[in-house]
């Protein structure tokens, strides 16, 4: 049928069907990545999904049997000798301390994340390269070995404790080792950087001369920041806390060295059940539970960053 | 005196101070873990004197070593795969417009970035488990896959950065002057690209080096690399040993960065 086509429309075939060929051509170079990806991170995710909604074996592992079982214990636990139905507290006051920790952990780091930000990107050109540098170290050395770090000032006889005692504010040590203070805080150093990253993106690019106007008009330095400064970097106020708060939300390392076996977190929770808890599929439950939360936590974000750039963009 | 210094509008009142408690307080920590590895004691709380005795001692740990040259192999391969996967999938996905199916690349790319560690861990836990009784295989290359799998997007991120900055005409004059794609490819693309990549190779051997969470959950016995090493140690009783090792690991870590900085800055 070709044949009978016009000339240009010939053309235009050839040129679809090498289009066709190019894009073809793109998929063949991005499928060793897709594949790896696939087989090693997004494909497992459903084998979770289907194994929170199995019967646990007694040694670990499960026994393939359907059951709701796992997800009815993320919530609740049935008392062994009258059948009666209550919440599950432990699992209640984990979520609730994962939730909280990270929720203060994001506010804090923003707290002193916005003002290195600002700090940075009002420097001169030539010397933010360096300060970010200095941001971003930490970032990329090791988290266990950050967390160590944390754990050795803030010990009963680290620095902290003896600087203290020595200038006489305390007489005994103050315990925060195996506390959720000590998690925040351990948090808190960890994940900074992914506070100031984002904050520094959308700073450096505020355009002074909207903060001059508001000086033209009058406002003080308070008004200016809290009227002009912060809406116009909100961006990056939103995607530190959200950078800070979903690592936060599924921390293992942290609150394993610094909260001891007590002070457990979401992550230590799911891990338990397939170490000593011997429970598969309510650690699937869990995770997907776990991964429900940052989900939301992204729609969240992509929301508001798409309604702050249509405001401004 | 403040009020007679010109009027900045920059300036907003305790921020400098704060940043620089930030920045104090950001490395604070790390110089006492570097300090007390040269403690001649065996405390990581009482000062005894200078001594490099924990690095020896660190350095004559057979099992030191032997988790140290594991992390190292798991990191290269790992590093070298991703890139080359990366890479091909960065030159899949720039300089082009948009397609079907170009943000759902995008996506599956910067997926292992959305997903806690610890749900991608116990995901390949199950399912490198279901894997181990039908192959019967229960090597290294479960970490492998693991790592290569979270470090491609680390290592796509630079490439891909590089790409979109580059300059088309390059590429045209080469086939204007009869070369094939692929001798383009090889003679100006990729020279060109050569800086990105060696970026790239470089974030993801460093990410694959610091993993602990994955590695922790995926690994066999007597697979231990160096981070899940120490994450075991940390429970029993800790000598400065333990320092000695996260030293030269933070020295690594620290100059692969720096490298990486200096070559992201050229470009620019």
């Amino acid at each position: 049928m070709a044949v009978d086509n016009p000339p240009l429309t010939r053309a235009a075939e050839v040129a679809a069907a090498a289009d066709r060929q190019e894009i073809r051509n793109r998929w063949f170079l991005a499928s060793p990545a897709l594949f790896i990806i696939f087989f090693a991170a997004i494909g497992p995710l459903f084998i979770v999904l289907v194994f929170s909604f199995l019967t646990p074996a007694d040694y670990g592992g499960v026994v393939w049997k359907p059951s709701g079982q796992a997800w009815f214990q993320v919530l609740f636990q049935k008392d062994i000798f009258d059948d009666t139905t209550t919440f599950a507290d432990a699992h209640l006051s984990i979520l609730w301390r994962s939730v909280k920790l990270s929720f203060f952990t994001t506010l804090i780091a923003l707290a002193f994340g916005f003002p290195t930000a600002y700090f940075i990107s009002t420097r001169p050109e030539k010397s933010r390269d360096i300060w970010l540098f200095l941001i971003t170290i930490p970032f990329w050395t090791n988290l266990l070995i950050r967390t160590f770090a944390v754990q050795e000032v803030i010990r009963n006889e680290g620095i902290f404790n003896t600087l203290l005692m020595k200038l006489g504010i305390i007489s005994s040590p103050i315990q925060i080792m195996f506390t959720d203070v000590a998690i925040m805080l351990g948090m808190l150093y960890v994940y900074l950087p992914l506070m100031v990253l984002p904050l520094y993106a959308s700073m450096e690019k505020l355009d002074f001369r909207l903060v001059e106007a508001g000086y033209d008009l009058y406002a003080n330095r308070f008004q200016v920041l809290r009227r002009v400064i912060i809406p116009l970097v909100k961006p990056g106020i939103i995607a530190g806390s959200i950078l800070v708060f979903i690592p936060s939300l599924g921390a293992y390392v942290t609150p394993r060295v610094l909260g001891g076996g007590k002070n457990m977190m979401l992550g230590n929770l799911i891990e338990l059940q397939f170490g000593q808890g011997r429970n598969w599929p309510l650690g699937a439950a869990l995770s997907i539970t776990l991964m429900a939360i940052v989900m939301i936590a992204l729609m969240i974000y992509v929301r508001s960053a798409g309604r702050s750039e249509m405001r401004h963009g | 005196m403040v009020s007679s210094r010109t009027f900045s509008v920059k300036r907003q009142t305790g921020f400098g101070t704060i940043a620089l408690l930030c920045f104090v307080l950001l490395y604070v920590p790390i110089a006492t873990l570097v300090a007390y590895s040269f403690n001649a004691g065996p405390s990581i709380a009482i000062w005894e004197g200078f001594s490099w005795r924990w690095y020896i001692a660190a350095w004559n740990n057979q099992q030191i070593v032997e988790t140290s040259v594991r992390s190292f192999v798991i990191a290269s391969i790992a590093a070298v795969v991703a890139t080359t996967a990366a890479t091909m999938a960065a030159l899949a996905t720039t300089r082009t417009r948009p397609y079907r199916g170009l943000n759902f690349i995008y996506g599956f790319i910067n997926q292992p970035l959305m997903v806690p560690e610890i749900v991608t861990g116990i995901a390949l836990l199950i399912f490198f488990a279901i894997v181990k009784i039908w192959t019967g295989y229960t090597g290294l290359g479960y970490l492998i896959v693991a790592h290569t799998a979270f470090c491609i997007p680390f290592a796509y991120l630079p490439i891909r950065a590089r790409l979109e900055n580059m300059d088309l005409t390059l590429e045209r004059a080469a086939a204007d002057l009869y070369a094939t794609p692929w001798m383009t490819f090889r003679k100006v693309t990729l020279p060109l690209l050569w800086p990105g990549i060696i970026a790239g190779l470089m974030l993801a051997f460093v990410v694959s080096l610091d993993d602990v969470v994955i590695t922790e959950l995926v690994k066999s016995g007597g697979q231990d690399t160096l981070p899940t090493y120490m994450l075991g140690q940390l429970r029993r009783v800790v000598t400065p040993e333990i320092n000695a090792i996260s030293s030269v690991f933070l020295l690594i870590s620290i100059v692969i960065v720096t490298l990486f900085f200096f070559l992201n800055r050229k470009q620019t």
